[in-house]
C-alpha cells in the first residue's frame, strides 16, 4: 500500500485557542459585571451602553458563541484532521471560518450594547449578522465535509458524526428562527408572532443548548478523553445508541421552556414527554465518558487534564438529570422564572463547557508547541479554584430560586398574598447574589491563571505550524454494502448518507411541533377585542426591546392562583397575535408586566424610570434617565408599520398616513397626564425656561412612547373575551 | 396525550393515523438501532474505537 505524506494544519487550531481564551475572559468579565449590578444596580449609572438589559445578551452571546464557539472550532479542527488522517479540505475556508467568526463577535460586541437586538434569546443579533453567521457556518460545514470526502481513514469515528449533526442542525435552527423582515440596516421584526414566535424561539433556544453546547462537546469528549486517558472509549456500541437517540429525541424537547404559558397544551405535553426520555441518551454519554477512565483513575489524581474532564462530565450528568426534572410540570411551576434556572445553566456552562474546554487546552497547547505545560501546580490551583467557584456560584442560586418560588406562592389564611410586594422577594435573596458574585470572581480568577500558564508555556515552546504525518491512501471499495457488512458499518463510511439520515432524524421533531401550530388556526383562539398597537405604542415597544427589559421582566402570567392574585388575569394565546417578536421573557428578576397597563399613573412610570429607588425603595432596577431626556426617533414609524402590514398586522393605509399626527396626539395626552403631578410641572417648566433652542418637548421624548406601551399592556381583554 | 392533539387538529382529515405513524417510526427506529448494535462484530468495534489512539489496532483489516 502506498504511504502518503501530508501536513496537519496546526495554525488554525492555535488561532482558535487564542480566540477561545480572549473571548472567554471577555464573556466572563461581562458576566461578573452583571452579577455585581444585582448588588449595586446603578454601578454604570447613566451609561446606556453599559446598562444591564443591553449587557445581558452580550454576556450570553459572548460565552456561548465566542468562548464555547471558538473552543468547538479549535477542538473540531484538531481532532477532525487526525481522525480522518487528512489536512483540512481548504486552508482558505479555515481562514474564512476563523476571521469571519471573530468579525461577527466584534460586531456583536458593538451592536448589542448599542441596543440593536431582536430580543430573542441567544439569537439577539440583527439580520445582517444572521446572514453572516449562516455564511460562515456553511463555510465551516463545507470545510468539514470536504475533509471527510478526502479522508484516509475509511470509517468515521463517532466524534465526526457529532460534528456533522452539529453542523446540520445548527444551520436548520438558525435559519428558521432568524426569519425576519428588515425595517432598516439594523432593525427587523420576526415573521412569527406571539405563540408561534415563542414556539419557534424555544425550539431554537433549547436546541442551541443541544446542538451548540452539547453535541459538539460530546464529540470533543469522545476524542479528547480517550486521548488523555490513553485508552479507547468504554463502549463504542453505547456511543452509537446514544448518538442516534440523542439527536432524535433532543429536537422535540423545546416546549418545556413554555410550560403553563399560552402555548397549546398538546405541544407542552409533547415537550415534557420527550424531555423525560432525554435522560437516557444523556446519561448514556456521561457513563460512557466516565467509564472510559476505568483502570486509569490513578492518573486522575495527578493529571490536571483528566481532573478537568472528570468534573466536566460529572457536570454534564448533573445538568442532564436536572433538565428532565425541570421539564416536569410540577417542578417547572416552581423553578420557572427563578434563579434556579440560572444555577442550572451555569452548571452546564461552567462545568461541562468550561471545564472540558480547559482540559482540552491544557492537553493541546503543550502538544502544539512541542513543550511541557509550564506549571502543573498552577493548573491544579486553577482546577480547585474553578471547582470552588462553580459550587459557590450555583448553590446560592438554587437557594435563591427556591426562596423566590416559595415567597411568590405564599398565601395568608384569608386568601391574600403574604409577600404582596414583589420587592420583598428580591431583598430577601440579596445575600445569595453576593455569594454568586464571589463564585463568579473565583471562576474568572482560575481562568486568568490558565491564560498566564498557557502564555508562558507557549513562550517556552517552539511553533509547529504544519505537523508532518503519514498514512496509506484510502483504497476505493464498492459504494454498496459489502458481503457481511452491517448497514451501520456501511453508513459510517458513507458520510453523505449519514448526514442525510441525521438531517431527517432532526427534522421529524421540528416539523411535528411547529407546522401544526402555524397551520391550524384553532390552536390560537382569537380574541376580537385585541387590536394592533398604536404607532406610539409600537415605538415604545421597540424601546422596550432595545433596552432589553425582557431580560428581567416576563410578560406571561401563568394560570396559577398565586400569579393571578399578584398580577391579574392569566395570559391568553390570542392576546399576542400582533406581537412581532413575542416578549414573554424567561426570568423574573422584577415582576411580570403583562397586566401593568393602567396599574400605575403615567407620572409614576416617569419617576420610576428616572430613579427606580425613589418610587420603590430597595429596588435593584437600574435608572433609565436617558429615556427621559432623549428625543423619540419617529422617522421610521411608517416603515415599521408597513413591515407589520406585510406580516399580517391589519394597519390601514389611512392609519399609516396619519401615524405622525396620531403619535403627537397620544404623546400630548400623556404629557398632560404628567402635568397633574405638581413636582413634574415645576421641574419641567424650569427645564423649558433653561432649555434653549434644541429643547425637546416631553410629548416627543422616548419615555412617553414607553409609557404609552406600558399602559397598553394587557388591557385589550379587559373588555370581554371570546375564548373557547 | 392523544386527546390534546385530536382536539386541536381535527380539522385535518385522516389525522388519527399520525400518532400511529409516529409510534411506528419510534419503535422501528430503536429496534433497528439495538438490533445493529447487538449484532455488530467485535473486531470492527475494536478497530473503530481505537481510531483516536496512535496504535496499530486501528489499521484496516483486510
Amino acid at each position: 500500500m502506498e504511504v502518503q505524506q501530508f501536513h496537519y494544519d496546526n495554525k488554525i487550531v492555535k488561532n482558535f485557542i487564542y480566540a477561545t481564551m480572549l473571548w472567554g475572559v471577555v464573556g466572563m468579565l461581562v458576566g461578573l459585571l452583571l452579577a455585581f449590578m444585582f448588588i449595586f444596580p446603578n454601578l454604570t449609572d447613566d451609561i446606556s451602553w453599559l446598562s444591564f438589559g443591553r449587557l445581558r445578551p452580550l454576556h450570553t452571546n459572548a460565552v456561548i458563541f465566542a468562548f464555547v464557539g471558538n473552543a468547538i472550532f479549535a477542538g473540531v479542527y484538531y481532532s477532525t484532521q487526525r481522525l480522518l488522517k487528512a489536512r483540512m479540505f481548504s486552508d482558505l475556508f479555515s481562514k474564512i471560518n476563523f476571521w469571519g467568526w471573530q468579525l461577527i463577535i466584534v460586531g456583536a460586541a458593538i451592536t448589542l450594547p448599542l441596543g440593536f437586538t431582536t430580543s430573542k434569546e441567544y439569537a439577539e443579533l440583527e439580520w445582517p449578522f444572521d446572514i453572516a453567521i449562516a455564511l460562515i457556518w456553511v463555510v465551516f460545514g463545507a470545510n468539514l465535509i470536504g475533509t471527510i470526502l478526502k479522508r484516509r481513514q475509511r470509517h468515521l469515528y463517532v466524534a465526526i458524526w457529532f460534528y456533522l449533526a452539529t453542523f446540520v442542525t445548527v444551520a436548520v435552527l438558525h435559519i428558521f428562527n432568524s426569519l425576519e423582515l428588515p425595517v432598516s440596516a439594523l432593525k427587523s421584526y420576526s415573521v412569527y408572532a406571539g405563540v408561534q414566535d415563542a414556539l419557534v424561539q424555544w425550539w431554537y433556544g433549547h436546541n442551541a443548548v443541544a446542538f451548540f453546547l452539547t453535541t459538539p462537546f460530546l464529540g470533543l469528549m469522545y476524542y479528547f478523553v480517550p486521548k488523555a486517558a490513553n485508552r479507547p472509549v468504554y463502549s463504542y456500541r453505547l456511543s452509537i445508541v446514544h448518538f442516534w437517540s440523542l439527536i432524535f429525541i433532543y429536537i422535540w424537547a423545546g416546549p418545556h421552556h413554555l410550560l403553563y404559558t399560552a402555548l397549546p397544551e398538546w405541544a407542552q405535553n409533547l415537550g415534557v414527554a420527550f424531555s423525560i426520555m432525554l435522560i437516557l441518551p444523556s446519561w448514556g454519554g456521561m457513563i460512557n465518558g466516565l467509564l472510559t477512565l476505568r483502570g486509569a483513575w490513578d492518573k486522575v489524581r495527578t493529571d490536571p487534564v483528566l481532573k478537568f474532564m472528570v468534573v466536566a462530565i460529572t457536570g454534564y450528568g448533573m445538568a442532564t438529570f436536572e433538565g428532565p426534572m425541570l421539564a416536569l410540570k410540577n417542578v417547572n411551576a416552581i423553578a420557572h422564572y427563578t434563579d434556579w434556572i440560572i444555577a442550572h445553566v451555569h452548571v452546564g456552562a461552567l462545568a461541562w463547557n468550561g471545564f472540558l474546554t480547559f482540559g482540552m487546552i491544557y492537553w493541546l497547547v503543550p502538544r502544539l508547541f512541542k513543550s511541557k505545560l509550564f506549571s502543573v501546580r498552577l493548573a491544579n490551583i486553577h482546577f480547585w479554584i474553578g471547582t470552588l467557584g462553580i459550587i459557590i456560584y450555583t448553590l446560592p442560586m438554587y437557594v435563591a430560586g427556591f426562596t423566590q418560588a416559595s415567597m411568590w406562592k405564599q398565601f395568608n389564611p384569608d386568601g391574600t398574598l403574604v409577600y404582596g410586594n414583589f420587592l420583598e422577594t428580591v431583598t430577601e435573596i440579596m445575600p445569595m447574589y453576593w455569594m454568586r458574585a464571589i463564585g463568579g470572581t473565583l471562576f474568572l480568577t482560575g481562568m486568568l491563571i490558565m491564560v498566564y500558564n498557557i502564555i508562558v508555556t507557549i513562550k517556552q515552546g517552539s511553533k509547529v505550524t504544519d505537523e508532518l504525518a503519514e498514512a496509506p491512501a484510502l483504497q476505493r471499495i464498492s459504494k454498496k454494502r459489502l458481503a457481511g457488512e452491517g448497514w451501520h458499518t456501511w453508513i459510517e463510511r458513507r458520510p453523505v448518507q449519514l448526514t442525510l439520515l441525521a438531517t431527517v432524524t432532526i427534522l421529524i421533531g421540528g416539523i411535528v411541533q411547529i407546522v401544526p401550530t402555524i397551520m391550524v388556526k384553532s390552536n390560537i383562539p382569537t380574541i376580537s377585542s385585541v387590536q394592533p398597537y398604536t404607532p406610539l405604542e409600537l415605538e415604545g415597544r421597540d424601546i422596550y426591546i432595545r433596552e432589553g427589559c425582557v431580560g428581567c421582566h416576563s410578560q406571561m402570567i401563568r394560570p396559577f392562583r398565586s400569579e393571578v392574585e399578584r398580577y391579574g388575569e392569566y395570559s391568553k394565546a390570542g392576546e399576542f397575535v400582533y406581537d412581532h417578536p413575542f416578549l414573554w421573557g424567561s426570568k423574573r428578576t422584577g415582576p411580570d408586566l403583562h397586566r401593568i397597563g393602567g396599574k400605575y399613573s403615567d407620572s409614576w412610570h416617569l419617576n420610576h424610570m428616572y430613579d427606580p429607588q425613589s418610587t420603590s425603595s430597595g429596588s435593584i432596577m437600574p435608572a433609565y434617565q436617558w429615556l427621559v431626556r432623549n428625543e423619540l426617533d419617529k422617522s421610521k414609524t411608517e416603515a415599521k408599520m408597513r413591515v407589520m402590514v406585510k406580516l399580517g398586522v391589519p394597519y390601514t393605509d389611512e392609519e399609516i398616513a396619519n401615524a405622525q399626527d396620531n403619535m403627537l396626539e397620544q404623546g400630548t395626552q400623556i404629557e398632560k397626564n404628567l402635568y397633574t403631578d405638581p413636582d413634574f410641572a415645576s421641574t419641567y417648566e424650569a427645564d423649558i425656561q433653561s432649555g434653549g433652542e434644541d429643547f425637546v418637548e416631553m410629548r416627543n421624548r422616548e419615555i412617553v412612547a414607553l409609557i404609552a406601551y406600558l399602559q397598553r399592556l394587557g388591557t385589550d381583554i379587559k373588555v370581554e373575551t371570546v375564548e373557547e | 396525550m392523544l386527546k390534546y392533539v385530536k382536539n386541536h387538529m381535527e380539522s385535518i382529515t385522516g389525522i388519527e393515523i399520525y400518532p400511529m405513524i409516529s409510534l411506528l417510526i419510534f419503535f422501528i427506529f430503536f429496534v433497528v438501532l439495538f438490533w445493529w448494535v447487538f449484532t455488530a462484530k467485535k473486531e470492527y468495534i475494536e478497530t473503530v474505537s481505537n481510531i483516536p489512539l496512535d496504535n496499530n489496532l486501528n489499521q484496516e483489516k483486510s
